[in-house]
């Protein structure tokens, strides 16, 4: 006989299902008038401080079709790496955003500003990313991944350092595509698959 | 920052990704593994809300899409219960919102094409923030099941999704509350995809008779954990020291 442990086991999920945006995005769902607005329409107010950046692309299943349904949740750091809560950090970023898959072609955009590179635990510095939790008819857990930037200098980023294969790192890097533009596909499964992360 | 390393997730206490009996999972499924690492303050921080996000109204679904101040017709509930992390503390202050269909099992979305017709008082979405000791409440009616195209005969279970921040990015999750006795859980593909019995029961609502009130509304109690943070102890002493 041993002990019991007194932890608990975290609750689990389930798909979020093909009306999710009636929970979190009432206005795409049809659904007006109970809040005033959506929640998390924007991670930055006017006067944010750094790059406005515009980020598109589109979540693929594994056929290559794009899915409509999806819903995006984005996080990230302000302009100088600092996390709205931390000192210092921009006032004008939430750095929060909720966005949809388009009903028809399923594009996502999200327009924000370029966050800067954080610390990590033990002096390491994170390249500059974008946390993405991704939910969806079909996805039984939420998927985390990141979204990096191809004109920033990566190369010492713990978390992409620990990719293996770097045909899947770059899976992860938002290719530049105009100035402030960026594009970044997910591929949910097959070639080209997205990393997605457990941490 | 005070804040330490998320636990890390039970990967097996969770549905698995892909199950071909929820056929939409079979292409919507990584292939690959997942990268696993210690969480960062990417995932240790989140997004706050606070109470004046709210209207008061927001967690009350019979009255909060009222057109003229009449009820939502159906079965009135009150959902209850507590956020905790898996150290037992409760987790204050973080944003919960649900979402569900109407008594009939017809959505309030675009995209839901169901004959069961749908209410003109109810929208199907709310949203509260947990007080001090990490409880929630909301007023609803209890949602039919529906008909879906997966098998030739699938029904949803009368479910209720939910969604919770807690305090990191790491923490977030979506979920579906069953109901205690309902006979089409057994039966369901979305609820099948949890293979730990355990963890499924924990998803099924317990009636409530000490919650409800007479002559007015019936409870149900469904608690949430999310995930808690690792003991930090010796964390900042350097190897050797």
């Amino acid at each position: 006989m041993v002990q019991p442990l007194d932890t608990l086991i975290e609750t689990p999920s389930q798909t979020a299902g093909p009306y999710v945006h009636i929970g979190c995005i009432p206005s795409f769902a049809g659904v007006e008038g109970v809040y005033p607005q959506d929640l998390g329409t924007s991670p930055i107010a006017e006067g944010a401080q750094g790059q406005i950046i515009t980020i598109t692309g589109s979540i693929y299943d594994g056929t290559g079709w794009a899915l409509r349904d999806a819903m995006i949740e984005a996080w990230q750091a302000d302009a100088a790496g600092r996390f709205p809560g931390q000192d210092g950090a921009d006032p004008a970023v939430s750095g929060f955003c909720r966005f949809a898959a388009d009903k028809d072609s399923g594009l996502f955009t999200l327009r924000t500003v370029k966050p800067g590179a954080t610390p990590a635990r033990g002096g390491a510095v994170q390249a500059p990313h974008i946390s993405l939790w991704i939910v969806a008819r079909g996805i039984n857990i939420g998927l985390q991944t990141r979204i990096y930037f191809g004109d920033e200098d990566n190369s010492n980023d713990p978390l992409l350092s620990r990719i293996e294969q770097r045909p899947r790192a770059e899976t992860l890097i938002a290719k530049p595509d105009g100035e402030g533009q960026y594009r970044f596909d997910i591929r949910l499964q097959g070639d080209g698959e997205t990393v997605f992360l457990d941490l | 920052m005070a804040d330490g390393p998320l636990m890390p997730r039970r990967r097996d206490m969770h549905p698995v990704p892909f199950d071909p009996d929820y056929k939409t999972s079979i292409s919507r499924s990584p292939r690959w593994p997942l990268l696993s690492m210690e969480s960062t303050p990417s995932e240790e921080t989140g997004p706050r809300f606070g109470a004046s996000l709210l209207g008061p109204l927001d967690n009350n679904l019979i009255m909060n899409y009222s057109a003229d101040g009449s009820p939502a017709i159906g079965e009135r509930i009150l959902m209850h219960g507590r956020v905790l992390d898996e150290m037992g503390r409760p987790v204050p202050e973080t944003l919960i919102e649900i979402w569900q269909a109407n008594a009939g099992g017809r959505y309030r979305h675009v995209k839901d094409g169901y004959l069961a017709p749908l209410d003109p008082n109810f929208g199907g979405c709310g949203r509260t923030i947990t007080d001090a000791e990490g409880r929630y409440q909301f007023l609803t009616i209890r949602p039919g099941a529906y008909p879906w195209p997966n098998r030739a005969n699938d029904w949803r279970p009368m479910h209720i999704h939910i969604s919770v921040f807690g305090h990191a990015f790491g923490q977030r999750l979506i979920t579906q509350m069953y109901f205690e006795g309902d006979p089409l859980i057994a039966r369901c593909p979305i609820a099948a995809t949890i293979k730990d019995r355990g963890q499924l029961e924990r998803l099924v609502a317990p009636l409530d008779m000490s919650h409800a009130r007479p002559l007015d509304f019936l409870a149900y109690k469904f608690d949430i954990v999310l995930r808690g943070r690792r003991q930090t102890m010796f964390e900042n002493k350097p190897e050797g020291m």
